[in-house]
């Protein structure tokens, strides 16, 4: 029979996440992929999961697991595991995954993965590959014990996959339990972006130390906007106040994988390259030669970002113009 | 009010950290350790709430012998008290062991808020406070780059994808805490004098009353399998600007048909 791999489904910004499809691709090629679809999702959910793998769908609308945060759906999730025994759940690295997982790998005594960049079933036995101390060593790791598997998964891991199933729905009732009621959320903030967003963008222009303010990230900008690409920045251009956490690239920012990655300023720390490195091609501006993120630049120049950048977006002002 | 915090003391950041081959656990040994820069936050945190409203902050650690020397940072930027767990049975632990330790400790103590930061700065799973909230059997308030204290009601700022959102829930809660949520204190020579005269009580497995089913590497359900590296990114090409660099990466990007 085949092995059965459920994905914690994910909605983000009133939308299935890309990681939850990310994940559902590969579902599907593990084994059978069954999705648990907990609080209010867009009408086509189920219809977008089936299309990407999905056999069957467990579901409830009810708010409470928006309302009420976490720890409703870690009641849910441990009621439906222990019934159904899934081999492996795969869970997304977002706020929501993180705390779910965290909370249910207590609960059912099992531990949990994280931070898994690829898995692997040998004779039902899991086998993940995990980047460890910023990507420095690739490590594979598995859990003991007889039971189901928790596995949280980096963004980008996977490719997306169509795959037609027809998923059926089975409806799930929402715990009523006062204690796991204890969490209100009572307003929700989004901050407006402008552009193209990181993680879908296809060029990504970054600054990080090396430019010494935030004003200085205009150029980027500019550099960005000729590029069709969105600008992220370090952490250190974060901490800094220069720009919003949403920019931040690397193991506590984003994970992106664009065709290509500019690198305006940023000497390469470890923590940031766990964010970029899968670039396809990256370029690094910076005046030390020493930095280390020429270790991984296909093109690294050496020099003055604030000669060096000016003058490429002449240029390309210049071809386009040409 | 009671805060709790935990903490963890990691390799100085400037240090490249090694992993053994042999043990698949990092090395730790005659490395130099500090407060973690992460929990640092969770310290600070919390003795900015009890500046304001009284009450006692007290650090929980897990480590071996060398962590002391974190253990005072947390003391000298004015922690009231510490708790060190130290016993060579709880080296090798995972997430799940740890968290099962650090609730062992915290429930012998008195506590309203347990604080803790997101993730530690070394081996950054994230798992254990979710896991330490659970076994507690307390709401787990996560991501917060604000948190504020009335009478029974903590509120934070949670980050989201979008934004943030604003969290509620009443004592007793565990928090989390974002990198950008204060700039920690540095300690102040009294600061620092005073923390050696502060008792670190220290607490042994047996203490904990827990055994080698859940610490340590025979009660982790995280098996490392092969410890490697991963494959390196072919060379490129490093120029020095003679003042046609911009230029150079204009044509560069024009030859792989990326403009």
């Amino acid at each position: 029979m085949a092995d059965l791999i459920w994905v914690y489904g994910d909605v983000v910004d009133g939308k299935i996440s890309r990681a939850t499809l990310e994940m559902l691709s590969k579902a599907a090629a593990l084994g059978r992929a069954e999705v648990v679809l907990l609080g209010p999702a867009p009408d086509d959910a189920v219809h977008t999961l089936s299309a990407h793998g999905a056999s069957k769908v467990y579901r409830s609308k009810d708010p409470v697991y928006r309302e009420c945060l976490t720890l409703p759906a870690v009641e849910t999730m441990a009621t439906l595991i222990a019934a159904h025994r899934p081999r492996v759940v795969l869970f997304a690295s977002s706020y929501g995954g993180r705390d779910v997982a965290a909370a249910l790998s207590a609960k059912l005594d099992c531990g949990a993965l994280t931070d898994v960049g690829d898995l692997a079933l040998r004779d039902g036995a899991l086998e993940a590959t995990i980047p460890a101390l910023g990507g420095s060593y690739q490590n594979t790791s598995t859990l003991s014990g007889q039971g189901t598997k928790l596995v949280l998964v980096r963004p980008k891991a996977f490719e997306i996959k169509p795959n037609e199933k027809s998923a059926t729905v089975e409806e799930v009732p929402p715990p009523r339990d006062a204690a796991v009621l204890k969490i209100r959320v009572t307003e929700r903030m989004t901050v407006t972006r402008e552009g193209p967003q990181l993680e879908d963008s296809r060029v990504i222009v970054s600054g990080g130390r090396g430019l010494k303010g935030p004003e200085r990230f205009a150029i980027l900008q500019e550099l960005a906007a000729l590029l069709g690409g969105a600008v992220g920045a370090t952490r250190a251009a974060v901490d800094a106040a220069w720009v919003p956490y949403a920019l931040q690239i690397g193991q506590t920012g984003k994970t992106v994988k664009p065709d290509l990655y500019v690198a305006c300023g940023i000497s390469g720390a470890i923590q940031h390259l766990a964010g970029m490195k899968g670039s396809k091609t990256i370029v690094a501006i910076n005046t030390d030669p020493e930095a280390p993120i020429f270790q991984v630049a296909d093109l690294g120049v050496v020099g003055d970002v604030f000669k060096v950048v000016p003058q490429l977006i002449e240029e390309l002002k210049k071809r386009k113009r040409g | 009010m009671n805060i709790v915090v935990c903490a963890k003391v990691v390799p100085l950041s400037s240090v490249t950290i090694q992993i053994d081959p042999a043990t698949k656990r990092m090395v730790r040994k005659d490395v130099s350790q500090e407060l973690d820069p992460q929990a640092a936050k969770a310290v600070e945190e919390a003795l900015r709430l009890t500046e304001k409203q009284g009450g006692s902050v007290t650090v929980v650690v897990m480590g071996g012998d060398d962590a002391t020397i974190g253990i005072r940072g947390a003391l000298a930027m004015g922690a009231t008290a510490a708790i060190h767990l130290s016993d060579p049975a709880l080296a090798g632990s995972d997430a799940l062991g740890t968290a099962k330790a650090l609730a062992a400790a915290i429930r012998k103590e008195p506590f309203d808020l347990v604080i803790c930061a997101t993730e530690s700065s070394d081996s950054y799973t994230g798992l254990v406070p979710g896991q330490l909230a659970q076994l507690l059997g307390v709401p787990p308030l996560t991501f917060a780059t604000s948190l504020t204290v009335e009478g029974r009601t903590v509120t934070i700022k949670r980050q989201s994808e979008g934004g943030y959102d604003v969290v509620t829930s009443e004592l007793p809660v565990l928090v989390t805490v974002t990198t950008g949520i204060n700039e920690p204190r540095y300690p102040t020579l009294k600061g620092i004098m005073g923390a050696k005269k502060k008792e670190i009580r220290k607490y042994t497995a047996a203490d904990l009353g827990l055994g080698p089913a859940e610490i340590g590497e025979s009660g982790a359900r995280e098996k490392v399998l092969t410890v490697g590296r991963p494959p390196a990114r072919p060379a490129g090409t490093v120029i020095k600007d003679e003042g046609q660099g911009g230029k150079q990466i204009a044509d560069f990007l024009a030859n792989l048909k990326l403009i």
